[in-house]
């Protein structure tokens, strides 16, 4: 497939108790490099071989969770299509102007029927990624610092109506279901994960009493090896850690859950496989549902459906 | 280092709490049951307890589950406080169980 449309996730917004905390924990622990701060007291991150200037930004708040989830786009006519697209489909949209997020072009923000807030961008500055586009290095020295994940790869909202969502993700804004977890009717999905590109997911979704919450920000790691790696800096950083390091049914990546400062669950995650848009969906009965949440206990645990920000 | 005696008032459950870690901290390091453990960061709320006797010291909370009326009257989250004497506490949160059980009861809704 050529990738034009939705390109990538491109940043998560976060909510955060206490900041410095947090700025040390995502910069230190985490390894994230920051890239700047704003007049409204965003701190902005990102991972060691991103070449936009951010993915992650975290905000000071009195209560945990995430604000806003942002899509890059292929660029500004695209921006325009999908904008176009969603109000004809019946979505309110509004647009950020271009800086308000720092190095950032227009965004067009939108609310999804969970009540989750997404944003689509075309423009983020080039930063690099430390080494230059002739002739570079395999990696460089952030690489070994801290958790270092290598990007910031999807994330798992829960919410009431993910029917309707993966409606505008699959009929506006041309994601693929790749895979899915049915309840005990067989009719009704339980959770079901979304891929614009092909990862096998970029963004995915559990239904849930309440909506606009979110269960986990993921970052990718390149080896099982880096993954253990981290759950080593984790206990020494005294992280809480929810399960892990184990290995995800569903997507097969392989997969820490543990919990930054303020109580907002994020991944290090591994692997997984390559998505076509000529491959049919995988489905999960509800009775196997351990397995496919978490595949070697084979059970979830009793965090997993319970506990979000 | 000191190390008080915490108390849970529903299941009867005693455990000995050092001062550097959190009541939740010290629950679980000893491998007792009785509060519901979440994301040991204040920010998802299920380890909700009500301090009925006892000091302590805390930190920031998620306003999603502490309002500032229930932290006064030591309505907090287990993750976020550390004993400063003994403590009796009474759980307030709740884990919810059979989410899957729920979500359909909540569909048929």
């Amino acid at each position: 497939m050529a990738m034009t449309g939705v390109l990538r996730p491109g940043h998560a917004v976060v909510r955060v108790l206490d900041l410095e905390e947090s700025v040390d924990f995502y910069g230190r622990v985490m390894g994230l490099k920051e890239t700047g701060r704003d007049k409204s007291g965003r701190v902005y991150f990102k991972c060691w071989d991103e070449r936009d200037h951010n993915s992650f930004v975290i905000r000071k708040a009195d209560r945990a969770g995430l604000d806003a989830f942002g899509f890059k786009v292929r660029d500004k006519a695209t921006l325009d299509r999908l904008e176009s697209d969603l109000k004809a489909y019946g979505v309110t949209t509004e647009r950020m102007p271009a800086g308000e997020m720092l190095e950032t072009g227009e965004r067009v923000r939108f609310k999804v029927p969970t009540g989750h807030v997404i944003e689509l961008y075309a423009e983020k500055k080039d930063v690099g990624n430390g080494m230059p586009y002739v002739n570079p290095e395999a990696w460089t020295p952030d690489a070994e610092k801290g958790i270092a994940p290598i990007r910031m790869d999807h994330c798992l909202i829960y919410g009431g109506d993910i029917d309707g969502n993966r409606k505008i993700f699959e009929d506006v804004l041309g994601f693929s279901l790749v895979e899915r977890v049915k309840l005990e009717d067989g009719v009704t999905d339980l959770a079901t994960w979304l891929t614009c590109s092909t990862k096998a997911h970029d963004i995915a979704m559990v239904r849930h009493a309440e909506d606009g919450k979110l269960h986990h920000v993921s970052f990718l790691l390149d080896s099982w090896e880096r993954v253990l790696r981290a759950a080593d800096l984790m206990s020494m950083n005294r992280v809480s850690i929810d399960i892990g390091p184990t290995r995800h049914g569903v997507t097969r990546g392989t997969t820490i859950y543990f919990f930054d400062p303020s109580g907002n669950r994020m991944e290090t995650f591994c692997g997984g496989y390559q998505w076509y848009p000529d491959m049919q969906p995988v489905t999960w009965t509800w009775d196997e549902v351990g397995a496919g949440v978490f595949y070697h206990d084979r059970k979830l645990n009793e965090r997993f459906l319970s506990v979000v920000t | 280092m000191a190390a008080f005696t915490v108390t849970i008032e529903d299941t009867g459950e005693t455990y000995r709490c050092p001062d550097y870690k959190t009541l939740l901290e010290g629950m679980e390091a000893l491998a007792k049951k009785g509060i519901p453990v979440g994301c040991r960061g204040g920010g998802c709320g299920v380890c909700k307890v009500e301090i009925v006797a006892g000091t302590y010291s805390k930190r920031v909370m998620s306003r999603d589950h502490v309002s500032e009326e229930e932290e006064v009257a030591h309505k907090v989250l287990a993750c976020r406080v550390k004993p400063t004497s003994d403590v009796t506490l009474r759980v307030l949160g709740k884990m919810k169980k059979n989410v899957c059980r729920d979500v359909n009861a909540a569909i048929a809704e």
